[in-house]
């Protein structure tokens, strides 16, 4: 049989004579997500590294040029799905500028509220599985536990774990249910307390400085050189976050920090990531107090879908509805780049309309995929057992990364 | 970020505006079309002048009815005036080439290959044009409008490792 290597790596060709190439995924124990490393290694220090991604490349960009404004919805879901309501209100807001539509006071104040609950969830799901890679069970298992909380509550409102489909062109699916702002401040709570424990038993710990201290150190300059954003690009000292800077939904309105490190290594990855759940703890807060009554949907006919109640017993709302989902919202001509602070960095999504029911172009601007293009730069010259924790502290998100 | 006045593509043209063929706001970002040639220099310029240091995202547009064929898109970040911009470049498909921006962004590299998968652009310049997304052997370009979606490649056979 005729066999082509699944990757052709110039490593293979130009490796040196004396080095040996190591193969890392794309689907290993190891890496938490479908990722391909080829390492040339000297004894045991990275001398080159070639990363290559795709394995879970599923045709995101084509999909949505075929579904209505509304049916991408769940795709978009799918990108970070460990932070899936991030992703889904940045793609609405880009349908809802170029609709012109304002969405309600409720709808941003609980748009802001989830953007914070779900980027808890996020940096709670890397610092776990990063630490869990370099031995540290217990820290995952507490950070699990919290995890888990949340995402058995924003199941009891949306009716998902983790993809959600909660968005609505124009407002969100329902109001949230009765008992779900006392549970939320158990879960604050309750995260806080566990928080605590995390911060001790790693802050300070020996084995996780080593591991983590002066690994994969980048420069601010080298940062932006290869277009890192988020907490990873926060981890070199600079302060760039899109909340503070071009601040969207309620975000004018909240009082926060930007965590910022010192280094840009591991560790201090690891740590703008805890102060950032502390400062989304104190923006939920926030945010519950600025809830008010109200509609969480606008009163729009040309994307709002009817109420259930009308449906089932008026003839005009099922013709409405029917007309909504068949025929789909249309969107005026005109395109956009909307960009929202997710939490593994700069998430943006270009939409183009022709005026029609469908997108003529929807490209996502994922942080995970541009991150990826760099993240041979902090692998190279570190130790191969500093693969893997570096690469935990990137966050990579294979839905995200590959689309 | 210390806040300086926002930047107003009539500021880019007055410094730039030679190597602009149009520039325009869209929905508050600023907008510049220009001829492939140019981009280089542009870039550099944007850069150099104004801080445009976070080359965020390329992409391509296909407009199948429309000579020349294909926009390849770009995004950029200033840090110094806190703001994003928008170059349009037009592409012809019979010579699908631009110039790559990899020895000015390391970003680059990675977001081009992407590019090149999707829409068969060329990057002159970018000696790594392996398909990314895509897998060594796919046929065809299926951001493309001319890609059917329902169009089945074959399954990959297995491949023994070496």
């Amino acid at each position: 049989m005729d066999v082509a290597p699944p990757l052709v790596s110039r490593l293979d060709r130009n490796a040196d004579a004396g080095n040996v190439v190591v193969n890392i995924g794309p689907s290993h124990p190891a890496t938490h997500g479908t990722i391909q490393i080829v390492a040339e290694l000297d004894g045991e220090t990275v001398k080159r590294a070639d990363v290559h991604c795709g394995y879970l490349h599923r045709g995101f960009e084509k999909e949505a040029e075929h579904h209505t404004y509304h049916k991408v919805i769940p795709y978009v879901d799918r990108l970070n799905y460990c932070s899936a309501l991030n992703n889904g209100f940045a793609y609405a807001e880009a349908v809802e500028k170029l609709l012109g539509i304002e969405i309600t006071r409720r709808c941003t104040v609980l748009r802001t509220l989830l953007c914070e609950y779900n980027r808890i969830a996020d940096h709670m799901t890397c610092v776990a599985a990063s630490i869990m890679e370099m031995g540290a069970m217990t820290a995952f298992l507490y950070l699990m536990t919290v995890r888990d909380y949340i995402f058995e509550h924003l199941n009891h409102l949306t009716g998902a774990r983790l993809t959600y489909s909660y968005v609505r062109i124009g407002g969100l699916a329902r109001d949230l249910p009765e008992g779900w702002l006392a549970r939320l401040e158990e879960i604050l709570v309750f995260a806080e307390e566990y928080l605590e424990r995390i911060h001790g038993l790693l802050d300070r710990n020996r084995i996780f400085i080593d591991r983590t201290r002066d690994v994969a150190v980048m420069t601010a300059e080298h940062a932006l050189n290869w277009g890192f954003t988020g907490p990873t690009l926060r981890s070199t000292g600079l302060a760039i976050d899109l909340r503070k800077d071009s601040p969207y939904l309620a975000y004018p309105e909240l009082d926060f920090e930007v965590p910022v490190g010192i280094n840009g290594d591991n560790y201090d990855r690891y740590y703008v990531r805890m102060c950032e759940i502390d400062e989304s703890i104190a923006m939920v807060r926030q945010c519950v107090g600025l809830l008010s009554d109200g509609p969480v949907s606008v009163d729009d006919p040309r994307v709002t879908l009817p109420a259930k109640d009308l449906v089932y017993t008026q003839i005009e709302a099922l013709v409405h509805h029917f007309k909504l989902v068949s025929a789909g919202i249309v969107v005026p001509p005109g395109e956009i780049y909307v960009s929202h602070e997710a939490p593994n960095g700069e998430l943006g999504f270009y939409l183009i309309s022709d005026g029609t029911s469908h997108p003529y172009k929807l490209h996502v601007r994922s942080p995970s995929f541009v991150h990826m293009g760099g993240m041979h730069t902090l692998l190279e010259g570190y130790q191969v057992a500093d693969v893997v924790p570096t690469f935990g502290s990137m966050n990579m998100i294979g839905g995200e990364c590959d689309r | 970020m210390t806040a300086t006045a926002p930047l107003s593509h009539e500021a880019i043209e007055h410094e730039l505006g030679r190597l602009i063929e149009r520039s325009w706001q869209s929905f508050g970002m600023t907008v510049l079309e220009l001829s492939a040639e140019h981009l280089v220099p542009l870039v550099t310029g944007l850069r150099d002048k104004f801080d445009f240091v976070l080359f965020l995202d390329v992409t391509a547009v296909d407009y199948p009815e429309r000579s020349p064929r294909f926009d390849a898109v770009y995004h950029f970040y200033s840090r110094r005036h806190n703001q994003r911009i928008r170059l349009k470049v037009r592409v012809p498909a019979e010579q699908p080439v631009v110039p790559t921006l990899a020895g000015h962004y390391g970003s680059a590299r990675y977001m081009e290959r992407e590019v090149h998968d999707m829409y068969g652009i060329e990057f002159a310049g970018n000696e790594d044009m392996r398909p990314i997304l895509l897998y060594e052997g796919f046929v065809g370009h299926p951001l493309r409008k001319d890609y059917p979606i329902e169009r089945e490649q074959p399954v990959v056979a297995y491949r023994s490792p070496g």
